[in-house]
């Protein structure tokens, strides 16, 4: 009983802590977003709140707080309150599978570093971004707005039609590792097989897909401005817009954790073995998580970057490059991981794969696509 | 008919399969962003940093003094005259017995304003002036004012300080 009490103490405290850790990379997101925003454009950004605007986050909480938190006269009250509830929920909920670090063993007391080790880890994470829909599509709905509702429903057929890549790009990692659970597929990735290697066809499909996902440029129709004025939170003001613009950063955090999970092995870094050596398991434990959390942020900064360079695609742009594009290029991906592990030559074949894609393409461009004579 | 020869005729062509995909445009895009991301700030940050403005901007007026810290204006009331904004009036008076001191001219401005909501900084007044007593300053800016009570510049606002001098670039 009493291991039993510590054992679900330890799993408490972690919880709070990967919910914190969440909570203030999210809320530093929105500061280094408008740091690297201004640093881009030769700017200086937020500079006034403490030295270098470190405490911007705070000041716009305070800010976000004190607005009026406006209803509309005609929205869905019970809905329009729910709409940013869920959207936060579902944000958080994601990182319960994601492994953190390998285990740790505290007073005798070994626990993972991990919310939950479920075996279906990889389906968990696309039912709760399925679920995450559903609060833009009832924010979207709730507010009686025609723009908001616009908003909605372009977040819903993109992210349903982005959805379908992103899962195949991911079934050529579970043909390679044979199983749903995370922690599985890290442990497939020790010692430097990072999965990039094998599958960089896949990775690729898999960063654009998040992007969409994530509903950021290039792909944030939902809230595009200049077509929808504010997408399916026009309506919002106060902390029920902070909820979903909070949603979508720590949405960013996770997806860049799932990321590294998948592709970029996860808690492991170059000299595990030689940390473990010279400052024991307890260090290294620490410093994999260490590494899974700066390869997350890496990806945010990845999210933020291309933010600040692309323009937003035009809606039949978006879903040509999703169904005509994404879809077809991921299953070509499964077919060649298959002969890959028929063969056993994984990255052989991975490598032939683009090759034989590249030429097909140039082949195609070729023969069938009509040109203007010179 | 061709005004000059220096017209260019684009040919749009079809785009080329790099340029189709996208691809290569989207890196070289996220290369000219990183660029910028490291390249030096253009911002000044305004209260704090102050940009020079050059040797001839014109600025905060000032009403010189000479070496002897007697006023050079002499009322003439060309200064207005030439303001095209009309923003300055003055009152002229005869100097007395003992003021030779103050005042350099056997007449001068008892009051002289500027209204600085009408003044439009176009240097005419400088211009204008025979006695060289009214400047526009170059390195100090006329102020933000939050009542009109504040607008109008009288001579305690106006006239040079003994002991902070102005003193432009070329002057000995």
């Amino acid at each position: 009983m009493n291991l039993l009490d510590s054992v679900f103490i330890a799993k408490a405290s972690f919880i709070g802590v990967i919910f914190l850790i969440t909570l203030g990379v999210a809320a530093y997101s929105t500061y280094f977003e408008r740091k690297i925003a201004a640093f881009m454009q030769d700017r200086i950004g937020p500079d006034r709140a403490g030295p270098f605007g470190i405490l911007q986050p705070l000041a716009d909480a305070v800010k976000m707080f004190m607005k009026e938190d406006f209803i509309p006269a005609n929205s869905n009250k019970w809905l329009f309150i729910m709409g940013p509830c869920l959207s936060m929920l579902t944000a958080l909920m994601t990182s319960a599978v994601v492994p953190f670090g390998d285990t740790l063993t505290l007073g005798g007391v070994t626990f993972d570093l991990q919310g939950i080790d479920v075996n279906i880890g990889i389906l968990w994470v696309f039912g709760i971004v399925s679920l995450g829909v559903y609060g833009i599509l009832i924010g979207g709905w709730a507010s009686n707005n025609k723009y908001s509702l616009l908003g909605a429903i372009r977040a819903a057929s993109q992210n349903i039609s982005y959805e379908l890549a992103m899962g195949l790009s991911i079934i050529a990692i579970l043909m390679m590792t044979g199983s749903l659970s995370t922690k599985a597929i890290v442990e497939a990735q020790q010692n430097g097989h990072w999965n990039i290697l094998y599958q960089p066809m896949g990775f690729i499909i898999f960063l654009i897909c998040a992007f969409a996902e994530c509903n950021r440029t290039p792909f944030d129709l939902p809230e595009c401005e200049t077509e929808l004025i504010g997408g399916y939170h026009t309506e919002y003001s106060s902390m029920k817009l902070g909820f979903y613009l909070f949603a979508e950063y720590i949405n960013m955090f996770i997806s860049g954790a799932v990321m590294a999970t998948l592709y970029f092995g996860g808690y492991d870094y170059p000299g595990v073995d030689f940390v473990t050596a010279q400052l024991g398991a307890t260090a290294a434990t620490l410093i994999g998580m260490g590494a899974l959390i700066g390869k997350a942020l890496a990806f945010v900064f990845i999210f933020m970057w291309v933010r600040w360079t692309l323009p937003r695609f035009r809606y039949d742009q978006l879903m040509g490059l999703g169904w005509s594009g994404l879809i077809p290029l991921a299953m070509f991906n499964v077919v060649v991981t298959g002969l890959g592990v028929l063969l056993n030559q994984q990255i052989l074949v991975g490598i032939g794969g683009v090759v034989v894609f590249i030429a097909g393409i140039v082949v195609y461009d070729q023969l069938f696509v009509k040109k203007k004579l010179a | 008919m061709k005004l000059s020869n220096r017209t260019k005729v684009v040919e749009q062509g079809e785009m080329t399969l790099a340029e189709r995909m996208y691809l290569p445009a989207i890196v070289g895009g996220m290369a000219t962003t990183l660029k910028h991301f490291f390249s030096k700030p253009v911002t000044i940050r305004y209260p704090e940093q102050q940009r020079y403005l050059g040797p001839i901007y014109r600025g905060h007026h000032i009403l010189k003094k000479d070496e002897q810290g007697a006023e050079r204006c002499t009322a003439c009331g060309l200064c207005a005259v030439a303001c095209p904004a009309e923003a300055i009036s003055m009152v002229a008076e005869e100097r007395k017995k003992g003021e030779e001191k103050l005042y350099r001219e056997e007449k001068y401005a008892k009051v002289y304003e500027i209204n600085m909501l009408r003044c439009i900084f176009c240097g005419l007044c400088e211009e204008a002036c025979p006695k060289e007593a009214i400047f526009l300053r170059h390195d100090q800016m006329v102020p933000v004012f939050n009542s009109r009570d504040e607008v109008i510049y009288g001579k305690d606002k106006l006239v040079e300080k003994m002991d902070q001098r102005y003193l432009r670039e070329g002057w000995k």
